[in-house]
């Protein structure tokens, strides 16, 4: 597993302050705040939070995939390829969506259609974005379902989704995601539905992917354990703001969020000690009705004073490539910077 | 089965549940789903009991067969010495009370028309258990019981998160001093950071009131913690069932093996070093399993013998069985 932000190399996918707010009927839900990130070519980007803390909010309103209303994307800057994504035309948009940036999403059964077969899915990327002939692009399906793993691939591209178990189907999701060879492939929770064996399958085939293709990967999870294994970098997000930023060993190694440690303190594991206890994260992430103006996290932390309940922190500096949204400083044992 | 000085207080016997596939013109059967097919078990007085395996490997089934939700196929379930599979209707709703369920998914087993202090009455109206002061009194008490606030007996499910609700269910299974109770999936649907909560409430709720659960779940590392001794299933069978250490440290059965191998570790330096099994393909299906036994087909041990014969699930060390051709030279 490499680590770290390896060479310096300009990134390849930008998101500055995006802000999102769904508009309800019972108010606002500011459910994505002041978010930035980037990922750089070949790098895999693990994003870990809980339900609500907004990592899919995120990935979706950067390539346009929210409705709107209710969503309404309040400010921020999404650079891919030269462009904002954000203050592109639709088409331009289109265009980019499942080409040079591939999708794939949590659940393989509702994501694939069933009335077509696998074989057409994976061709209309490819037809549409590439120009292809429906020839050309059956070729290609081909390759690209024999490089996820699919066996017999000639002979499935005819088989409809049904005819897939859960992995298969991910793997068909998989081929779909790269089948314009995309610079940076976005997946939300690909591991969540399957069971334990076939996720330490799509693993691997994610792993052997990125090394042949070397595209950047954002891999969404709420699973530490999977993350630990993937990823070169980890963001943790937590009601709708990144709390915290590292290289993958130094995150686990050396948290520096309050809830980060907290997370990785509750979660119980099938090796090494086995606590008695299981440590416990007090309360719920709170309602997002506004946008915050003290930190979100503060009344489940154990690390609180007076300023937390003054001010929203800002990510700050706390070692090589690793940024906290917090004002309590953990090497000194007290408060930051003061 | 077992020679524990303890009392088992549930006791299933070649459990076998199979459920019957409808088809052609005229809707006949035409095969069956062999959901559970032959298994056997003790659960010990107070001890926890899990019960994990992938999807469609059986677990859910067992824990509804265990407490007659459905008409089981063959074999006995003994509850506290009564014999919940063939008991009549109103000796079966008499021993209801013993033996409660908590559900995976809080959203759904939960009335949204009702309000939780009448959710969680209901068995005791049900089952007549005291006045409505008393019950109304016994409610409020359960709610303190589970961490719940008293204040909103009067607020519907849908004001509450998942964990709440899923505090709201445990009430409910509470209500009316059950000895047994089977958890599905309890913490499957809420998040992290809340899932520890319900389990260590699980586990405060176990010490207080001397509860027995079979815990069923999929997330071998919770069932760790949890559990004092662990059944393994795949595709219908237990394949090898241990006390809770033994199982993790050294786990016998190929598919055990290959199954914890496959638990990502949140530890990066642990996880570099671990050695994972990726099995290969995916699980048969239960209408149709192979023959011999029911994991050859994926099995990096595979031998002969395995396609051909079923192997017996029987004691290879004190109180540790396994189903596996690999143990049967082993006396």
């Amino acid at each position: 597993m490499p680590d770290g932000p390896a060479p310096v190399q300009e990134p390849v996918l930008d998101v500055r302050s995006l802000k999102t707010v769904f508009k309800t009927r019972s108010g606002e839900v500011h459910a994505v705040n002041d978010v930035s990130f980037n990922v750089r070519p070949g790098e895999l980007l693990g994003v870990v939070g809980e339900s609500g803390s907004g990592k899919s909010v995120t990935m979706m309103s950067l390539i346009g995939l929210l409705p709107s209303p209710p969503a309404d994307i309040r400010g921020g800057q999404v650079l891919f390829d030269g462009n904002d994504l954000l203050a592109t035309d639709a088409e331009t948009l289109r265009k980019v969506r499942g080409g040079r940036i591939g999708f794939v999403f949590q659940d393989p059964m509702t994501s694939l259609n069933p009335v077509f077969n696998v074989g057409f899915q994976i061709m209309e990327p490819l037809r549409r974005h590439m120009g292809m002939t429906k020839a050309q692009a059956r070729i290609r399906a081909c390759e690209l379902l024999e490089l996820v793993g699919i066996p017999d691939a000639s002979r499935r591209l005819k088989d409809y989704p049904h005819q897939f178990s859960g992995g298969m189907r991910q793997r068909v999701m998989i081929a779909i995601a790269l089948a314009c060879d995309p610079k940076v492939l976005i997946a939300d929770e690909p591991t969540t539905a399957l069971d334990v064996t076939i996720q330490a399958q799509i693993i691997e085939l994610v792993k052997d992917l990125r090394e042949k293709l070397g595209m950047a990967i954002i891999w969404i999870t709420h699973d530490l354990g999977v993350i630990a294994g993937i990823a070169d970098r980890v963001m943790v997000m937590y009601a709708g703001q990144v709390v915290e930023q590292a290289p993958t060993r130094e995150l686990f190694g050396n948290p520096q969020h309050p809830y980060t440690r907290a997370l990785l303190d509750t979660i119980p594991t099938v090796r090494g000690a086995r606590p008695e206890k299981l440590n416990v994260i007090q309360g719920q992430p709170p309602i997002l009705g506004a946008a915050p103006s003290a930190c979100p996290f503060r009344e489940r932390c154990a690390y609180r004073f007076e300023r937390c309940n003054r001010e929203n922190p800002v990510r700050i500096p706390a070692g090589p490539g690793h940024d906290a949204a917090c004002f309590y400083d953990f090497n000194t044992g007290g408060p930051r910077g003061a | 089965m077992l020679d524990e000085p303890k009392q088992p207080l549930v006791r299933v016997d070649n459990l076998k549940m199979h459920f019957p596939i409808f088809g052609g013109l005229l809707r006949r059967r035409i095969g069956q789903v062999k959901a559970v097919d032959g298994i056997s078990f003790d659960i010990i007085e107070g001890e926890t009991l899990g019960l994990v395996g992938e999807s469609g490997c059986g677990k859910s089934t067992v824990g509804r067969s265990v407490l007659r939700l459905y008409e089981v196929t063959d074999g006995t379930v003994t509850i506290d010495g009564r014999d919940i599979a063939h008991a009549p209707p109103e000796e079966l709703r008499q021993m209801r009370t013993q033996m409660q369920m908590i559900f995976q998914d809080p959203q759904a087993s939960l009335n949204p028309r009702m309000k939780v202090s009448e959710i969680i009455a209901e068995p005791l109206r049900e089952h007549h258990a005291g006045t409505a002061a008393e019950r109304r009194q016994r409610v409020l008490e359960l709610m303190d019981q589970v961490g719940l606030n008293r204040d909103f007996a009067n607020r519907y499910p849908h004001e509450f998160s998942g964990g709440q609700r899923q505090r709201i269910g445990i009430a409910r299974a509470l209500a009316l001093n059950p000895k047994f109770i089977v958890c599905d999936e309890p913490i499957a649907a809420l998040d992290v950071s809340i899932q520890a909560q319900v389990v260590n409430l699980l586990e405060e709720l176990q010490n207080e009131l001397g509860l027995t659960y079979l815990f069923i779940s999929h997330d071998l590392s919770m069932v760790r913690h949890i559990a004092d001794r662990v059944a393994v299933m795949y595709l219908g069978r237990i394949v090898e069932l241990a006390p809770r250490d033994a199982l993790y440290d050294d786990p016998l059965h190929p598919y055990t093996k290959a199954l914890l191998s496959a638990v990502p570790e949140p530890d990066p330096a642990i996880e570099e070093k671990v050695e994972r099994i990726i099995l290969t393909g995916d699980v048969p299906s239960p209408s149709n399993p192979p023959q011999g036994c029911n994991f050859c087909t994926r099995c990096p041990a595979v031998m002969d013998i395995c396609k051909r014969d079923e192997p017996e699930f029987r004691e290879v060390q004190p109180s540790r069985f396994v189903a596996c051709h690999h143990f049967n030279d082993i006396t």
